[in-house]
């Protein structure tokens, strides 16, 4: 019994009226945890009812802390009838079970009911006693932090990197169970809602116990997904990074520096070049700097296989544990390695980070990524993880071994998805292939041979190839670095991590995007699952070519928070890649695009290609000013590259310097002359909509996040061609529409765009989008003067601040380019690191001298960064992990699909902050919106849909008030905020 | 192909401003989208028209999911559904109450009840103002008055205190509230040169020196109601035309002190009796119910008219009322002079502020 739970129920507010003829409540609230309920007084004739209850005690193991929300319900009194539920909350009370987060939840919390909505909100008080218990069996792990953040906390060091950490829970969807016939409802979303709150529970203590295990005391870039698998089941799954932290202290003097910058002084040692001991470069699995699935398919490769279908071989004998859908050899001693979920780090070299400490990311590979599809209703035992397990098991080898073969011994920002339509499940797994430095890691890979010298510098030295020239395990053209010139980079790099602190970076940054629909028959069963296969490798290859030619078109090198979704329908594949792309000085400058016609014969379409092919090179120097884009010309010497016979297909657009019947074969890959007109078109719009975000520096820290979602109909009986503009339309136009909704805060740029597609329903496309809008300031004055500290820590580039307000950042990742000279401007502006115990948004946020309330809301801000620009994060209150059901039969009366969808995102929003609030934060970070699935019956006039959130709840400080309030004394602001955390 | 949805939530409640007022103004999205567009809506960040729709019923969602708390705004700020700045709430709530004085006009003294709400759709078509915004006029009068009708104390302050509103916008309200709980009329041909404004500002006189709460601002009642010892004692002030001696007196006190400064001197010295008698009559009235209510008939009628048709400026006839009323000080046997200030005070500048064409 090593934990006591105690809940107060102090009021009520805004309660609806729940008895018709006084137009009043008789409220009362019940608290439940595990299976102890009390109950409070009813509260008579009343809409904000004062309960002021005692402390409600559960004692309990904290196993069951770990597990189980607290449920507090609140009711109507009737004494004829049974009493009816106004809501509930569910309270997670893992933040309170670490020492080092928040100690009380206290607050206003909204009531929630899956059908009414919001109900009103309630005033509660939840604290928790944890008696040490040493008991080395134990089943629980409380203490082990969780953060979404995909990169060391802000006030962490890391000590250690342990490596990955994974876990699935499968239990049967209550929604399919026999009983969901003859219940409401709300029960059954109600059983829903709180057996993933339990699973996710779960979860996480599974989880924290392996990190226990590895000697970790955090999981870094947590990132967890539901998949709603129908018939077989609810998986809650989740992967992540242990590492060992500490808390940095609070002393001004080296509190402010250590996250960014001071340990890279002392972490030039070595670089591990990786020996690579069974990595038969010859038998070259794909890979690349292209995304692997699609190199794979060059035609002429020998070794070139699809690993989805070969996987969906696997997937029809789930159970035989064929993980040799990667056909070649090499790979067969790592399936040899029996799968002990205790042995993380040596099993599975994967890392979910995408921001690394300085000198910790030595070489960057390209990305790798791998992908299966299953079929759900052949899972032999579907209440048992193991299938599952089995199935990323396999992905994660496949992964791995493309690492291996881009001679890289980790995978960084990686990341698993999944699209389940009906029977079919499509199973991702993407990250980069990379080489880290050993310093963090407990037994850090292995070898020691020394490819690289010590002084690499900085700002290139990710950039060089971490593989063998000579035995290049893809097509790819060598040249010096164009920084150092001693090391060999490639001339494009793809990757699924944020741009390093320390990289080089030429001009600006911009959102790249890849869109892509593909038409499929209906099929059942395997024959899909085979069909699906078939199709996903010209996906990629297609996202992968129009990525290629976009950032080409941009005169661009690089791509970094590279994120390739693909979700499946009835009839249709849909494939989005996102991405910021960037010119690295490090890299050779790209090519133009030289693009040919099919029939040269005709003169009027030699005309009509000459013209396309003089407004493509006009968009490339147009674009080359509007990224300041100006590399420094240097004599290119390209250095003999073992590019054999048939070129990746990606390359035949690089045009000057190549012959003509490459180029030609434009037309093989896009099947048609006008898909490229097309794709001018959109450049075209983006770019006009860039021109708008005027420049002008200065993060000011004015940041809206929000979320925008669009369902799209299709009319029936659209060809690829035709489905392929549509989509692109749609996501032109949500971003155009984004810009315009946000002119009021131009200059300004988004960060972060997260796109999430999805195919509801044939016919139905989804589109949500979670970005931050931020706005800059346009008083240069108090930039001058961080700038000129930012310089001392980032050499040589001082154009990268300027350059951020055209960021359009993509993705979880994308992050970078601003949040890294971001960070550093704030560690150097605030020399001081304050802890003011209420911070802004509780203490002065929404006083309005004429609320005669009194009560004000705590303003919280939410941000999909991990940082909040202008201000520090001075304390994490632990992760926000919340699932909501709301279900609607009178669609029509809440004002159709948009209000009702419309209404559930403001309550999402609402809840988040209502529980952060709670917590003492005033934001949260690294927020995300892993799931919303929406689906409707108008003719019911019925919809329902399930949103997912997440994220890290923080305390920050503005960096103004921190300027402001560093004058006083240290010892009291240390004092405080020493207090504030209870360690 | 169509949109089935398409929404956008910000963490901060995105709201523009000037579609707020479209949307208050009773427009349909689709008359919104062009009056945006003809504002040249387009030409900002090259919107196209259907980026523009999409933003406007957005934004339209936004404002009638907001409406539900506007009509309570002391929930607006503790809510926790829309986290929107305070500035922007106390904006959102100003213009959600504030109202277009042609309308107000209109419903000035009627009940608002029911009843008048049918009326509604002929306000409209006289005003030009859309049913949708006539329609929240009038429920946003009903709300206040029906607040604020239960509460003692300062109206102004209640009302301010009650739905946040501004000074000004209070004040208005207040006379709305005060113009509906006395049914006054308003309505008659006659009195329809006058505006809201100007029978705000007699409401406001009203209310500052005659009611209840002028003298006591802690009684039980709504403290709009007139105070009635104060009608009651105004019928003492008949004194002043019935003793024919005080009458004369009276006026040659007046015409001592306005001969040569006023061009209408003889009209005025021919008139004195009538007007004199007028003002006392309107006075000692009051307390009817009936002759309360045309109060500002009566000094159309009785008052305005004559000396318009007399062709008085309002500089004349405001030293006229000056000594009118100051003169009275120096009638040894009138006792009533506490009473006569308080009355004379307020319909002096009543008059005045009607004396206009």
């Amino acid at each position: 019994m090593p934990g006591r739970l105690k809940a107060k129920i102090v009021a009520g507010r805004h309660l609806p009226v729940m008895d018709r003829a006084s137009d009043l409540t008789d409220a009362f609230v019940e608290v439940k945890f595990g299976n102890t309920t009390f109950k409070t007084d009813v509260y008579p004739k009343s809409l904000n009812p004062q309960w002021n209850s005692e402390w409600f005690k559960f004692e309990v193991d904290d196993e069951d802390l770990q597990d189980e929300p607290l449920q507090i319900t609140v009711l109507d009194h009737d004494t004829y009838s049974a009493n009816d539920a106004i809501g509930k909350v569910y309270i997670d009370i893992d933040p309170l079970l670490c020492s080092e987060a928040a100690t009380v939840i206290s607050g206003w919390l909204p009531i929630y009911d899956t059908i009414h909505g919001i109900r009103g909100e309630i005033n509660v008080l939840v604290k928790v006693d944890l008696f040490n218990d040493l008991n080395r069996f134990r089943q629980s792990s409380c203490g082990v932090k969780f953060f979404c953040t995909t990169s060391i906390p802000r006030c962490y060091r890391a000590i250690m990197v342990h490596g990955f950490v994974e876990e699935l829970v499968v239990n049967e969807d209550p929604e399919y169970q026999w009983i969901d016939r003859i219940r409401t409802p709300r029960a059954s979303n109600e059983a829903r809602q709180r057996l993933i709150f339990l699973m996710s529970g779960e979860l996480q203590r599974k989880i924290g116990l392996k990190v226990l295990e590895m000697g970790g005391n955090a999981v870094v870039g947590y990132l967890q997904c539901f998949d709603l698998e129908g018939e077989s089941g609810l998986v809650v799954r989740a992967i992540g990074t242990a590492c060992t932290l500490e808390k940095m202290s609070t002393f001004p003097a080296t509190a402010t520096h250590p996250n960014n910058s001071s340990p890279s002084k002392d972490m030039k040692e070595p670089g591990f070049g990786e020996e690579a001991p069974g990595v038969p470069l010859s038998s070259g699995p794909p890979t690349p700097l292209r995304a692997q699935t699609f190199s794979s398919f060059s035609p002429s490769k020998s070794y070139s296989r699809q690993s989805s279908s070969s996987d969906t071989e696997l997937s029809l004998t789930p159970k035989t544990g064929k993980i040799s859908s990667c056909p070649v050899g090499h790979l067969c001693h790592f399936c040899m390695i029996p799968p002990s979920p205790f042995c993380v780090f040596q099993e599975y070299p994967f890392f979910t980070l995408t921001i690394f400490p300085p000198g910790f990311l030595l070489h960057v590979g390209g990305v790798v990524s791998a992908r299966s599809v299953k079929l759900l209703d052949r899972i032999h035992n579907p209440d048992e993880p193991e299938t599952r397990d089995a199935w990323w098991e396999e992905i994660r080898q496949e992964i791995k071994s493309h690492a291996k073969a881009l001679g890289c011994h980790a995978v960084v920002g990686y990341s698993e998805s999944t699209s389940i339509c009906e029977e079919v499940c499509i199973l991702s797994a993407s990250g980069t292939a990379a080489i880290l430095s050993s310093r963090f890691m407990q037994d850090g890979p292995l070898d020691t041979e020394h490819r690289f010298e010590e002084v690499v510098s900085p700002g290139c030295g990710f950039c060089h190839i971490p593989y063998d020239e000579l035995n290049i395990p893809f097509p790819a053209q060598l040249t010096y670095c164009y920084c150092c010139r001693r090391y060999k980079v490639p001339d494009v790099l793809f990757t699924t991590i944020d741009l390093p602190t320390e990289a080089n970076v030429t001009g600006k940054g911009c959102l790249i995007q890849a869109r892509l629909c593909r038409t499929k028959k209906k099929a059942q069963g395997e024959g899909n699952a085979m069909a699906i296969s078939n199709l996903l490798p010209f996906l990629e290859y297609e996202l992968h070519t129009q990525l290629m030619n976009k950032l080409k078109l941009r005169g661009m090198n690089a791509l970094f928070g590279l994120r390739i979704q693909i979700s499946v329908g009835e009839t249709m594949l849909l494939g989005l890649a996102s991405a910021t792309g960037v010119y690295l000085t490090a890299l050779p400058s790209p090519g133009g695009i030289q693009i040919a016609g099919k029939t040269p014969s005709d003169i009027t379409y030699e005309q009509h290609i000459s013209n396309m092919q003089k407004k493509i090179n006009d968009t490339i120097t147009k674009n080359k000013e509007q990224y300041e884009i100006n590399p420094p010309e240097v004599v290119e010497e390209i250095i003999g590259s073992p590019i054999p016979e048939p070129r990746q297909r990606s390359r035949l657009f690089r045009s000057h310097s190549e012959s003509s019947d490459e180029v030609s074969e434009i037309d093989l890959s896009h099947g048609k002359k006008d898909a490229f007109v097309l794709e001018i078109d959109d450049t075209d719009a983006v770019e006009d909509i860039h021109a708008l975000l005027t420049d002008s520096p200065t993060p000011a820290g004015n940041t809206s996040m929000f979320t925008s979602v669009r369902v799209f109909r299709l009319n029936a009986n659209l060809t690829n061609q035709g489905l392929n503009k549509i989509f692109s339309d749609l996501c032109e136009n949500l971003l155009k529409s984004l810009y315009f909704k946000l002119r009021s805060m131009v200059p300004c740029c988004l960060c972060h765009l997260n796109f999430t597609v999805a195919i509801p329903e044939d016919e139905l496309i989804q589109v949500a989008v979670t970005a931050v809008a931020m706005s800059f300031d346009k008083e240069q004055t108090l930039e001058n003067g961080k700038r000129s500290g930012e310089k001392t820590l980032i050499k040589g580039k001082p154009c990268l601040v300027s350059s951020t307000p055209f960021f359009l950042f993509s993705l979880l990742f994308l992050s970078t380019p601003l949040s890294f000279p971001l960070a550093l401007l704030l560690s150097t502006a605030s020399s001081m690191e304050k802890a003011s115990p209420l911070p802004e948004g509780r203490s002065r946020s929404l006083r309005s001298n004429r609320s005669y309330s009194g009560s004000s809301v705590a303003v919280v801000k939410m941000t999909p960064l991990s940082f909040i620009p202008g201000a520090k994060i001075i304390k994490y209150l632990g992760i926000i992990n919340m699932f909501f059901i709301r279900e609607t039969s009178s669609l029509r009366e809440e004002g159709g699909v948009s209000g009702f969808l419309h209404t559930f995102i403001a309550e999402v929003f609402a809840m988040v902050r209502a529980h952060v609030a709670a917590l003492g934060g005033n934001a949260v970070v690294s927020y995300s919106m892993k799931e919303c699935v929406f689906m409707e019956n108008p003719n019911k006039n019925q919809a329902q849909c399930l949103i997912n959130v997440s994220g890290d709840a923080v305390i920050f400080v503005r960096e103004s008030e921190l300027e402001l309030t560093s004058v006083q004394p240290q010892s009291a602001t240390t004092q405080t905020s020493n207090g504030g955390e209870g360690t | 192909m169509s949109m089935e949805l398409d929404v956008f939530v910000g963490n901060t409640t995105v709201l523009d401003q000037d579609v707020y007022q479209l949307w208050l103004d009773g427009h349909t999205v689709s008359d919104a989208v062009r009056i945006r567009m003809e504002a040249g809506a387009l030409q900002e960040c090259e919107a196209n028209a259907e980026v523009l729709h999409s933003d406007t019923t957005d934004q339209f969602r936004t404002f009638q999911m907001c409406e539900r708390l506007l009509q309570s705004p002391s929930k607006v700020a503790n809510q926790l559904l829309f986290q929107i700045p305070p500035h922007r709430q106390t904006m959102l709530i100003e213009r959600y109450y504030e109202f277009d004085s042609v309308f107000a006009r209109e419903v000035l003294g009627k009940k608002l009840s029911k009843g008048t709400k049918k009326d509604l759709d002929d306000i409209s078509s006289k005003t030009g103002i859309a049913l949708k915004s006539c329609r929240r006029q009038f429920d946003n009068f009903k709300r206040v008055f029906k607040v604020v009708e239960e509460l003692k104390g300062p109206l102004v302050e209640n009302i301010q205190r009650h739905f946040l509103l501004s000074d000004v916008l209070a004040r208005d309200y207040a006379a709305i509230v005060f113009f509906a709980n006395s049914r006054f009329e308003a309505g008659k041909r006659k009195l329809q040169y006058l505006s809201f404004q100007d029978f705000a500002f007699c409401a406001g006189q009203l209310i500052s020196y005659w009611t209840v709460g002028a003298v006591d601002n802690m009684m039980e009642d709504l403290d709009v109601d007139l105070e009635k010892d104060f009608l009651h004692d105004l019928k003492d002030l008949k004194v002043l035309v019935n003793d024919k001696d005080m009458l004369d007196q009276h006026k040659s006190l007046v015409c001592a002190q306005l001969r040569g400064k006023i061009k209408v001197f003889s009209e005025m010295e021919a008139n004195f009796k009538n007007l004199s008698r007028a003002l006392v009559n309107i006075a000692s009235k009051l307390t009817h119910t009936k002759d309360f209510r045309d109060l500002f008939i009566d000094l159309v009628e009785k008052l305005i008219e004559p000396c318009r048709s007399d062709k008085w400026t309002i500089g004349d006839l405001r030293l006229f009322l000056k000594h009118y009323s100051s003169s009275v000080h120096m009638l040894e046997a009138f006792r009533h002079q506490v009473i006569w200030d308080r009355y004379m005070s307020v319909i002096k500048s009543c008059i005045l502020k009607m004396y206009h064409d």
